[in-house]
């Protein structure tokens, strides 16, 4: 478990309505309002990409929205910083791919 | 320059024992519960002071000078204990009975141990130095989510006992 | 494009910006606080732990809850507040460029600004510190304590500073093992109370050591530590293998200072305070005399002296406004300096107060202060 319900300073976890999240189609329950690599992280999902060249896994680094080290595709639209968005109900987050696709937009409708 | 602390991690007795805050000699110990605290650095803080409902602690001015604890007045209250922000304080008693001694010592982990249980207490270290009971548990408000605990353990292990190792769930 | 006219506007809702606003507003200023997060506070809600110095630094009180006062006292005084708001630009030295919800670009007009921006932290370098698992230590910060979520559960820290030290306390705290503190330096960095609490906790502290190279396939799965000479090279056979999935880095910060490159201040390196500063006085102004600046923008510090500065800079910005008279901004920023000189001392503060003073000498001699 990577959830800290308990904490000795915090106390414990307010009580928060559950959304539901899309992980490359896998479904996966999340807290309202967190943020994305906050939800990823307590699935146990550590790796968001994959680097363009090497295929090389990446995940959070700066935790910060600085580096873009933690962009996934979200909802059709690449290169999202998870670790500054907060999750929605039903939203769809797929492991990106070096710079993605975009599934949305005028090419699209 | 504190080498043990500065490599290690935590102070060695021998280091403590040269500064003003540590308790200078055995028989301060004899009298009953007493504060010993382990501050070695100058930096600007001084809640211990504050925290004291007897006055026994001084820092004064500059905030930056270590504390002084005036062991003829401090009755081991323990209201320091919870006050420090560095956690850096505890009440040894060594005279709680023939053979153990006590020591009330800052806190801040989960789960907390149960009055009664059996603990393992540490030294400076980390390393494992004896086994004790639990006596108390104090959890107030007042403490601002600091517990202080306090455990019954053999007279033998006075100097080296500090804390207790983390219970794993 | 409708240009919004405001008197100030403070770039960084963390603790030096929030008090900058409260004091500018109490003073009667038309006051503006933008932050690019969703939340404000800045680094203050990750600090769980209990602030040293004095009644009046708050020592005792807990980062996280000076936030809340501190969010209480800004909400009470009806301060105008826009999250998730990007300053990109400064024209002019007074068009604030702002992108909102990343969508809608606004400029503000400003008599005067200051930035409160912060610090980012520093990266340290080795194969494979690209795994997954491998992350600053404020990221770790906000992922246990602003988050409750654990990133890893073996975490081997990289650096023995204050936050290194205080990060793998909370992290013990969170529940997560902590397998080792690596120092490059032959001494520990942070205050000996903070590696204190750690030891007795049973972790592992190894001065001039530094990690060689993080192994994994899709994650950290082990580190290979290194012992370094006197001159910090790898001692070659010293290497050996530490078990972990995650590995911090605390290895300093730097100040955020594009804000104040983009604007044309003057800058000056000074490495005591994290590198390149705008060069400030004593009112802490820049070399553009509407701009000012607070916190770790300024010199990395604590929290405490960001905040001192944070009134410092407000009470500055509404004086040059006109809303405080000189007098009274002597009387009060003389108070606010006899403080930062006692957070500036001892073994650990006077490095800072002797680049602070050479910092202040400088933006004496280039810094026209236009209401002295």
């Amino acid at each position: 478990m990577y959830r800290v319900e308990q904490h000795p300073i915090l106390g414990d976890a307010p009580k928060v309505r559950r959304v539901k999240i899309f992980v490359d189609g896998q479904e996966y329950e999340a807290k309202e309002g967190e943020m994305i690599a906050a939800a990823l992280l307590a699935a146990g999902i550590s790796t968001f990409r994959y680097t363009n060249y090497k295929h090389k896994p990446r995940g959070i680094y700066c935790g910060i929205g600085r580096c873009t080290d933690c962009i996934m595709t979200v909802d059709g639209v690449p290169n999202i910083r998870t670790c500054i968005t907060p999750v929605q109900d039903g939203m769809r987050l797929q492991t990106q791919h070096g710079s993605g696709e975009w599934q949305r937009g005028d090419a699209h409708d | 320059m504190f080498n043990v602390l500065k490599t290690t991690g935590a102070p060695s007795l021998e280091e403590l024992k040269t500064t003003v805050a540590f308790p200078q000699g055995d028989e301060i110990y004899k009298k009953g519960p007493v504060a010993v605290i382990e501050c070695v650095e100058e930096i600007p803080c001084n809640p211990c002071e504050t925290a004291c409902p007897k006055g026994a602690i001084k820092v004064g001015d500059p905030i930056t000078n270590l504390p002084v604890v005036d062991f003829s007045i401090c009755t081991g209250c323990g209201a320091c204990v919870a006050a420090c922000p560095g956690l850096a304080i505890y009440v040894k008693d060594y005279t709680y009975s023939d053979t153990t001694a006590t020591i009330a010592f800052p806190f801040e982990y989960l789960p907390l141990p149960a009055p009664g249980g059996t603990v393992q207490l540490v030294g400076r270290h980390g390393e494992p130095v004896c086994t004790g009971s639990v006596l108390r548990v104090v959890n107030s408000k007042r403490n601002n989510r600091t517990a202080v605990i306090t455990v019954e353990f053999p007279k033998d292990y006075f100097d080296d006992v500090v804390n207790i190792r983390r219970i794993d769930i | 494009m409708r240009m919004i006219e405001k008197e100030l506007v403070i770039v960084g809702a963390g603790p030096a910006g929030l008090i900058a606003a409260i004091e500018a507003a109490k003073a009667g200023v038309d006051v503006l606080l933008i932050d690019e997060n969703t939340r404000p506070g800045g680094q203050l809600f990750k600090q769980i732990h209990k602030f040293f110095g004095s009644h009046a630094h708050k020592a005792g009180v807990r980062g996280m809850d000076i936030g809340t006062e501190l969010l209480g006292e800004t909400d009470k005084l009806g301060i105008e507040v826009w999250l998730s708001s990007e300053v990109c630009g400064i024209e002019n030295g007074h068009d604030v460029w702002v992108i909102r919800n990343s969508s809608e670009t606004q400029y503000v007009h400003a008599k005067k600004i200051i930035l409160a921006t912060g610090a980012t932290e520093n990266a340290v370098s080795f194969p494979g510190w690209d795994l997954p698992g491998v992350m600053g230590a404020g990221a770790a910060q906000t992922m246990i304590n602003v988050n409750r979520v654990l990133p890893g559960r073996k975490v081997v820290m990289v650096g023995s500073g204050n936050v290194g030290v205080i990060v793998s306390y909370q992290l013990l705290q969170a529940g997560a093992e902590v397998a080792a503190i690596v120092e490059a330096a032959p001494f520990l960095g942070g205050y000996g109370v903070h590696t204190a609490k750690v030891c007795r906790a049973g972790v592992p502290f190894y001065v001039s050591h530094t990690v060689k190279a993080a192994y994994g396939s899709e994650r950290v799965e082990k580190i290979e530590l290194v012992r370094l000479d006197e001159k910090f090279n790898q001692i070659p056979g010293t290497e050996f293998e530490v078990e972990a999935d995650t590995v911090c880095l605390a290895t300093g910060l730097t100040p955020l200072t594009e804000l104040a490159w983009i604007s044309g201040c003057q800058f000056d390196f000074v490495p005591a305070l994290g590198g390149f500063l705008p060069i400030h006085n004593a009112q802490l102004q820049t070399t553009n005399p509407d701009i000012y600046i607070a916190g770790d923008i300024a010199g990395i510090e604590e929290a405490s002296t960001a905040m001192e500065e944070g009134r410092l800079a407000g009470i500055s910005a509404s004086a040059a406004l006109g809303y405080i008279s000189k007098g009274d901004a002597e009387q009060l920023t003389d108070k606010i300096w006899d403080s930062l000189n006692a957070l500036r001392s001892g073994y650990f503060g006077q490095k800072r107060r002797d680049a602070k003073d050479y910092m202040l000498k400088k933006g004496s001699e280039v810094i026209v202060c236009s209401t002295c």
